[in-house]
């Protein structure tokens, strides 16, 4: 199970990592979407994968899950969702002032072509 | 203890001229003086003491976790300093109030000059290292100020900005420095560092701790090759040029040397640096200051080649050579200060300090050219002058030197050479300027200064002479309590007298003053030599490197920073990468040694689910429509994983952030294209496809590793402590609102201003609205389905209703207040996709931001209110309630944090989904809009 939950994991990342290193805006924006969930497994996972443990305190129970990752994870996912939205919408922002969702620094290229 | 005052009070004193107006001259200088002449009286009262051998100190602790203390000390050294500093100090107050024209500002000149002369007195009687340091790049600062003072001109401006670049850069070499014996020593104390001399020479971090301490002297003290800073600061009035390089600024290097004489002294490494770099600057100086034509200029080389006389000695390894180096430092103090005023009333007087146009001014000036030749004297070491005395013990010790072994007689050659320059530029200075034909064509007719203008050279030069009659009985007592702390015992005895008999040393001060008459009278031979070497300017070459400088750097940042956000990802992953994989080489093996858990079918089917949605994304990315849904399927599997392994909170969490986010991607998509085109080269494809590989692998070896072997958690505490400590069954939610209630705090405060900066982006965005899909297919004409739009209105009071029952059970079973919020905020987007804006717009015609930012406030609010109960902020109190229907609920003030939370994660998801759904209507966000609703 360990290993299935590994790979998992490496696969989410490596296709968010992909999409990443795209040339436009929304491929980025997809990726890190990604790329946050491959982190939020990896970041629950510390805490070990816990199969049918409560997840409230109970009398006579001993058996929980680790609820530090838990609570760490819980933020950490609507940060993360906080920080696709700002990055979407900045995109559009780029779109809409500069006509481009190219995310590389387009005068910087054409001026780097005038010189040469 | 009043030693603190005796900095306090010139610093106080630099508030002083800036209450009066600078119409005020007198009052202007008379406030200036009042303040550091009362320290100069408490310095007087403690000098008894002090000459009797006592060390003053007084501590108090500032910042201990540095080492660093609010210490000053008394000693011979800094009483012979502190002494120089205030008593020259307020002569060139009196001095500046005649040559300051109505037009300088007189307050602003007195502010920095007592600004100034505080962080030098801060130097000398500091008792910690880093407090010296402190005061050091106070006086590069300040004498930055004075130097920049007609900042008017680009010639002192630049002069300035040199000075403080080169000081500057030297004081934070001498931090360094600073440091490194402080590592040694195990404390920054003066006194603990001045008794540890075997300790720092036995340390291999004497090397660099001396190199780098010298670098500041050095620069500092305008040695060679750091001297070209100096003659360029003399754009700086002629009061300050007076100040800074008689008694003050270039004498810190020197008297640093003194300071950690005793700790740093004494190896061949400090021998022969500070002997050599002495005796080279002192004669290239010299060589140069009978080449200028300016007389400041003159004075400039003048005191770079004396400071090169000083620092010589201090190098030496005899202990006499000290205390002839300390009484140089009075004496050039003395004549170079009358100096530079005789040159400044040259300057007032006749409108030109240009030696080839001034000449016979003795007539016109008598007093002034009686007393500027008096001082020039002394500077050539004239017999009867307290030049002469010093410039003999100085003879002297260089005959007794052991250094260059078979060839230590080239340095009293050397330093015969050096005292015949000294010589004939003094001779020159006078005679060119006082004596001969009356000059014509001078700018103005030059006529005597009043006598208070003269009254300060008058008693410093008196000073001179007297010194130089009466050795004995004027500065004995001075020079023996500096040596005792500037030498270790046994001191030598000090005889001072003007006769010692024929000797050598008066041979060759013989030879140097008739070798000095006989190079004035051939100067023109030197002058047409000199004239085939092309000129230099310092400052033109300085600027032009400190450019190249900047040209090198604006090329290494286009390099690193071109813009390209794909090149900085590369370099991002390329170090991930790096790091991790290293850490995974020291493993053993990867597997650790916790038992593996046992797979089943449901879970393969997830994995591979989620692992081929996960691909799907990257490949299919440029159909983007699809994209996003492959990646709403890995949200939804991850939401799962959660829930199968006992996480129902996150599970919750995930799924309602999932619903969010894809519609937020569909809005989004809508402005954006719809397809990415093709534009990636094969060789990138290939580069982004294997640095994804690597990335993935190691994430997934790593998270492996992790999770086979054993884990020991700090998750016990919170286990047992949340029903007793934080009144919940809820861990999870518990750690949320009470145990690490403030990082939750940060992070609600992170989500409202994200949704803020995302409220600001769309304002105003204009954006292109495509008409039709990518296939050219027209959008669907039913926007609002009757079947959607009744479901939703049904759902809403229901998902209302859960909303509060999830927040309201929150601290005892799953959910809470972020669940409870998302659930909420999807609810009310639904009523937005059903109904369209304008509808919805009509019932909810209320504002996001506020609610948002009321959340962030209440959170903050119920962590401030546990302060007026006595406890840590964010502390929480809870009791049991029984509510009807609802049953027995836990009310916590954490409940109330919870509610702050809930209303942010409400006001910024909506803020954020509702306002990018509007831009397609009429109430778009803008400016326009905001004042209708406001």
């Amino acid at each position: 199970m360990e290993a299935l939950f590994a790979a998992v994991t490496g696969f989410l990342a490596a296709s968010g990592l992909y999409l990443a290193l795209r040339g436009r805006t929304f491929p980025v924006v997809v990726g890190l979407t990604l790329l946050s969930y491959a982190v939020n497994l990896f970041l629950f996972s510390t805490g070990g994968l816990t199969t049918d443990g409560a997840a409230v305190i109970q009398q006579g129970v001993s058996h929980y899950a680790d609820p530090l990752p838990q609570a760490l994870v819980l933020t950490a996912i609507v940060i993360g969702f906080a920080m696709t939205a700002f990055s979407v919408i900045l995109a559009m922002r780029v779109r809409g002032d500069l006509g481009s969702d190219q995310v590389n620094d387009q005068r910087a290229e054409e001026s780097r072509e005038d010189k040469s | 203890m009043s030693l603190p005052l005796i900095v306090l009070l010139p610093l106080l004193g630099s508030l002083m001229p800036l209450l009066s107006s600078n119409r005020q001259r007198n009052l202007n200088a008379l406030s200036s003086a009042l303040l550091p002449a009362i320290a100069l009286g408490i310095v007087i009262a403690h000098a008894p003491s002090v000459l009797a051998g006592q060390v003053l100190r007084f501590s108090l602790s500032w910042i201990p976790q540095l080492g660093l203390d609010l210490a000053f000390r008394l000693d011979g050294l800094s009483l012979l300093f502190v002494l120089l500093i205030l008593g020259i100090g307020l002569l060139i107050i009196l001095y500046a109030r005649y040559y300051l024209s109505p037009e300088d500002s007189m307050p602003r000149f007195y502010s920095y000059l007592m600004l100034f002369m505080t962080s030098m007195i801060g130097i000398v009687m500091a008792d910690n290292l880093l407090l010296l340091w402190v005061f050091w790049e106070l006086t590069s600062l300040s004498s930055f100020l004075l130097i920049g003072y007609w900042y008017q001109q680009s010639e002192a401006r630049r002069g300035a900005r040199m000075a403080l670049a080169i000081t500057g850069m030297g004081g934070l070499a001498m931090l360094a420095g600073f440091l490194l014996i402080g590592h040694v020593v195990g404390t920054f104390d003066l006194q603990t560092v001045l008794d540890s001399r075997e300790l720092i020479q036995a340390d291999p971090r004497y090397l660099p701790a001396l190199l780098l301490i010298l670098l500041g002297a050095f620069t500092k003290s305008a040695q060679f090759p750091f001297h070209f800073w100096l003659p360029h600061a003399m754009a700086a009035p002629t009061p300050v040029s007076a100040f800074l390089h008689s008694a003050t600024m270039v004498k810190a290097g020197v008297f640093l040397l003194a300071r950690l004489h005793p700790a740093l002294a004494g190896s061949q490494l400090w021998l022969y640096i500070v002997t050599l770099t002495g005796l080279v600057t002192m004669i290239y100086a010299a060589y140069f200051a009978l080449l200028k034509y300016d007389l400041k200029g003159v004075l400039a080389f003048s005191t770079v080649s004396h400071l090169g006389l000083i620092t010589m000695l201090f190098g030496l390894d005899s202990k006499m050579a000290v205390v002839a180096g300390l009484f140089h430092i009075i004496n050039h103090a003395l004549f170079k200060a009358s100096l530079f005023m005789s040159a400044g009333i040259v300057d007032h007087e006749a409108g030109s300090r240009d030696i080839r146009k001034l000449s016979g001014l003795r007539r016109s000036m008598p007093m002034t050219a009686a007393l500027a030749g008096l001082a020039a004297a002394s500077m050539a070491g004239v017999p009867l002058l307290n030049g002469f005395l010093s410039k003999e013990m100085m003879l002297t010790e260089t005959l007794e030197t052991g250094i260059l072994g078979g060839l230590a007689w080239l340095i009293p050659v050397l330093a015969t050479v050096g005292s015949l320059l000294s010589a004939a530029y003094s001779l020159r200075y006078v005679r060119n300027v006082f004596f001969g034909p009356e000059a014509k064509e001078l700018p103005k007719t030059p006529h005597e200064a009043p006598f208070m203008m003269r009254l300060p050279m008058l008693v410093m030069v008196t000073l001179c002479v007297v010194i130089g009659l009466l050795p004995a009985l004027m500065v004995t007592g001075i020079l023996e309590a500096a040596a005792q702390a500037t030498l270790l015992p046994p001191r030598p005895e000090l005889h001072l007298a003007l006769w010692h008999g024929f000797n050598l040393p008066l041979l060759m001060s013989v030879i140097a003053l008739a070798g000095g008459i006989g190079l004035y009278t051939v100067r023109r031979n030197l002058f047409s030599f000199q004239r085939q070497f092309t000129q230099r300017n310092a400052l033109m070459t300085f600027e032009f490197n400190v450019r190249r400088l900047l040209g090198w750097t604006q090329l290494g940042i286009d390099r690193l920073e071109n813009g390209s956000l794909q090149r900085y990802m590369l370099w991002l992953i390329v170090v991930v990468l790096f790091l991790t994989a290293s850490g995974l080489l020291d493993l053993s093996q990867l597997k650790g040694s916790r038992e593996l858990q046992p797979l089943d079918g449901l879970l393969i089917v997830g994995g591979v689910i989620t692992i081929l949605a996960g691909l799907g994304t990257a490949i299919l990315h440029r159909r983007r429509l699809v994209s996003l849904m492959m990646l709403s399927v890995v949200g939804l599997m991850v939401s799962l994983a959660f829930a199968r392994f006992s996480a129902p909170d996150l599970a919750l969490t995930q799924l309602a952030v999932e619903v969010v986010t894809v519609i937020l991607l569909m809005l989004a998509l809508f402005f954006l294209p719809q397809r990415t085109p093709k534009e990636s080269s094969g060789t990138r494809i290939v580069r982004d496809v294997l640095l994804a590989a690597g990335f993935g692998g190691i994430v997934a070896s790593l998270n492996y590793a992790l999770l086979t072997r054993p884990l020991e958690s700090i998750s016990s505490f919170f286990l047992e402590n949340s029903v007793s400590g934080g009144g919940g069954h809820n861990v999870v939610n518990v750690i949320l609102v009470d145990f690490r209630g403030f990082d939750t705090l940060g992070e609600i405060t992170v989500l409202c201003i994200a949704a803020v900066g995302i409220y600001k982006l769309l304002n105003r965005l204009r954006l292109f609205m495509p008409s039709s899909d990518s296939e050219g297919r027209p959008w669907s004409r039913d926007l609002h389905p009757m079947l959607l739009a009744t479901v939703s209105q049904t759902l809403l009071p229901l998902a209302l209703l859960v909303s509060v029952f999830i927040f309201l059970r929150g601290h005892n079973e799953p959910g809470g207040g972020f669940i409870a919020g998302l659930v909420t905020a999807v609810a009310l987007i639904l009523l937005y996709i059903a109904r369209g804006v304008d509808w919805a717009q009509e019932r909810l015609s209320f504002q996001y931001q506020p609610i948002a930012v009321a959340g962030v406030v209440i959170a903050a609010l119920t962590g401030l209110g546990s302060w007026f109960f006595g406890h840590n902020f964010l502390t929480s109190a809870f009791g049991h309630f029984s509510i009807p229907y609802i049953g027995e609920v836990e009310l916590a003030t954490a409940m109330l944090f919870d509610l702050g939370v809930y209303l942010t994660v409400v006001g910024a998801t909506l803020m954020i989904l509702a306002n990018l759904g509007k831009l397609t209507t009429r109430h778009r966000p803008s400016k326009e809009n905001e004042k209708e609703t406001l």
